[in-house]
């Protein structure tokens, strides 16, 4: 890992030799019968910037709750990078090793400011003791600053989150995502709500972070997911119909079965 | 200065302060060195009355820490206010000695009138102060810590841990009723003598039990509002808003609720200390879950989230509740209610948002003026 952080993190040091970074292998999940996810397999590359897309009920989100750590699998395997063992660790122990998850709706701190929502977010000593005498150093402000920019909210700088538009609020959840420096982003309906130039600018956001960090975007807009995506996965029932560009999913018989009916 | 620091952008709590600075200053002058003759003049019972509003206020700041802050609505921070009164009366009790009625110098009358023998091993040591201080911290606080991590743990949230919180007062109340639990039952503990060797009768004893229930109320406060501008603060607001979020963030949430709960019942457990000498009786009564329910109304008053407002609320409550059971002890109740219902309809953010209410009603009315 590039980013001293001391021992508190050096327990799971993520190890990618082997090219992929996330590798999700025979996943099963049911709630009261109903197979949410069913023998789901998956492998997602250091850098990748990858579409999940699929009708309701697919299992995407389901699947974002196991990768978070939010719900247990019946069965299977979830490892990030070649160790570390997703299954075997709790919600605040995955974020701290470095997979951030933007939600559906944007869930930011609304009564911070926008500056202190990054300071929360931000990756570090997380135990109260520390946190009561914990003051913002030079490096941690100079990113902030740096993070402000990046998603476009320099001037909101002192604003309450929650007087902020939907768009400026999906990107600041973005922004809470970078200064936790993930190896994975989960970003779940970036878009649902926006405007069309909100669209592009988080377009165009969302690109730019692909190489640095390992990107998985879950979307229903299609236009959306043509703009930003190299590679596409399509869920179906749980499992994976189709993977490839764009054109190739999208001249795929079966999903055109899945998406259009019979 | 430090607290200058602290109280930065605290107009509230700068003022709430400094008016309660004059009064540490102007009751003792006007009680010890004014002549009983004059107008002027406060009568003791006064000084006494003002103490116990002033730990009223301390225990209501602590259950807005934990409510206003956290989230956590506590029906049962009257339990750590009353196991700190407790601890205090035994260290009365233990310093009452052989001028008791039985004149027993070890035994506390109760346990005399019981046919105890001897001392039982919970007794133990309550005759040296510095324990018993201790113990005014330590048995809130470890109540609070092992039911908070119980609960916290398992995610009990909302309504039922308000629930629950009743429940743990509920049972210390029945568990203090009964004699056989060494508190002196229904009773409870009182016909307190002195304290450090001063006379609880005295004047000088009155006015220093209050002058020190309003330093103690404004170090408790600071600490507070230390505590809410630090990190730790921002991190527990977050929790009370989004706790998911915070979750996901990567913070252990139930290590924090454990730790502001805790810290907040150690501050009940102070007040509780400093009411029981000053209304000279602690007995089950305190753990009557309405007690906690009555907490909660101060807070709900004055305006959550403030702190400042929380002893406003407190203060006000009381003063109104001694003001009409005086008058019409049948209608205090009632009253109470229907101040609770008129707040909560129109003045959500209580007492203390009256003030940035009327601004921002006014400052409509002249923008649309203009």
């Amino acid at each position: 890992m590039s980013d001293g952080e001391g021992a508190h993190f050096n327990q799971h040091t993520l190890d990618i030799s082997h090219k992929a970074i996330l590798y999700l292998e025979g996943l099963n999940v049911s709630f009261d019968g109903f197979k949410a996810i069913n023998d789901l397999n998956l492998y997602i590359d250091a850098g990748e910037l990858r579409c999940i897309i699929g009708p309701n009920g697919a299992g995407k989100t389901t699947m974002m709750d196991i990768i978070t750590g939010k719900t247990k699998p019946d069965s299977g395997k979830a490892f990030f990078g070649q160790t570390i063992d997703l299954l075997k660790l709790t919600e605040p122990e995955i974020a701290n090793t470095g997979i951030g998850r933007k939600f559906q709706k944007p869930t930011v701190f609304e009564s911070h400011s926008v500056a202190e929502n990054l300071e929360l977010a931000m990756k570090g000593d997380k135990r109260v003791w520390y946190s009561l005498r914990a003051k913002l150093s030079s490096e941690q402000l100079a990113l902030i600053g740096e993070t402000l920019q990046t998603i476009g909210l320099t001037e909101h700088y002192h604003k309450q989150a929650g007087a902020l538009s939907h768009g400026q609020k999906q990107w600041l959840e973005i922004g809470m995502l970078l200064v936790q420096k993930p190896h994975l982003l989960l970003v779940d309906e970036p878009v649902a709500g926006m405007t069309h130039q909100e669209m592009e600018r988080t377009a165009e956001l969302l690109r730019s972070l692909a190489g640095k960090h390992s990107v998985v975007v879950v979307e229903h807009d299609m236009e959306f997911v043509r703009s930003i995506a190299h590679k596409v996965t399509v869920l179906h029932q749980g499992n994976v119909l189709a993977e490839g560009s764009m054109d190739e999913v999208q001249n795929n018989p079966r999903v055109v079965e899945v998406y259009l009916g019979e | 200065m430090f607290i200058s620091q602290i109280l930065k952008n605290d107009r509230g709590g700068q003022i709430m302060l400094a008016v309660l600075a004059m009064i540490l200053i102007a009751v003792p002058i006007l009680n010890l060195m004014v002549a009983e003759t004059s107008s002027m003049h406060v009568p003791t019972y006064l000084v006494t009355l003002m103490g116990k509003y002033l730990t009223y206020a301390l225990l209501a700041v602590a259950v807005d820490l934990v409510w206003g802050y956290l989230g956590i609505l506590s029906l049962g921070h009257g339990a750590f206010f009353a196991l700190g009164g407790y601890a205090m009366g035994m260290y009365l009790m233990r310093q009452i000695g052989d001028r008791g009625v039985y004149g027993n110098p070890e035994l506390p009358d109760f346990m005399v009138f019981l046919n105890w023998n001897e001392l039982p091993w919970f007794w133990q040591g309550f005759d040296m102060f510095w324990f018993a201080m201790l113990m005014v911290l330590f048995v809130p606080g470890l109540l609070a810590f092992v039911f908070g991590w119980l609960a916290f743990r398992s995610r009990v949230t909302g309504v039922y841990l308000s629930i629950i919180t009743q429940a743990m007062t509920y049972a210390l109340l029945l568990a203090f009723f009964r004699n056989e639990m060494g508190f002196g039952g229904n009773n409870g503990l009182t016909d307190f003598k002195d304290i450090l060797g001063f006379s609880l009768q005295a004047d000088s004893t009155r006015v220093s039990l209050f002058v020190l229930s309003g330093l103690t109320l404004a170090v408790g406060y600071l600490l507070c509002r230390a505590v809410i501008n630090s990190k730790l603060g921002r991190i527990t607001v977050a929790i009370r808003d989004v706790e998911s979020r915070t979750r996901f963030v990567g913070y252990k949430v139930e290590n924090y609720k454990v730790w502001i709960f805790t810290f907040s019942a150690m501050l009940a457990g102070i007040a509780g200390a400093l009411y029981v000498p000053q209304v000279g009786i602690i007995n089950p009564g305190e753990f009557s879950p309405l007690n906690s329910i009555e907490i909660v109304i101060w807070v709900a008053m004055g305006g959550r989230a403030t702190l400042y407002g929380a002893v406003l609320g407190a203060i006000l409550v009381n003063y109104a509740k001694t003001l009409f059971t005086g008058l019409m002890p049948e209608s205090w109740l009632f009253l109470l209610g229907a101040l609770f219902v008129v707040v909560t309809l129109y003045l959500p953010q209580g007492i203390a948002g009256l003030w940035s209410q009327l601004k921002t009603k006014f400052g409509r009315k002249r923008e649309v003026a203009a």
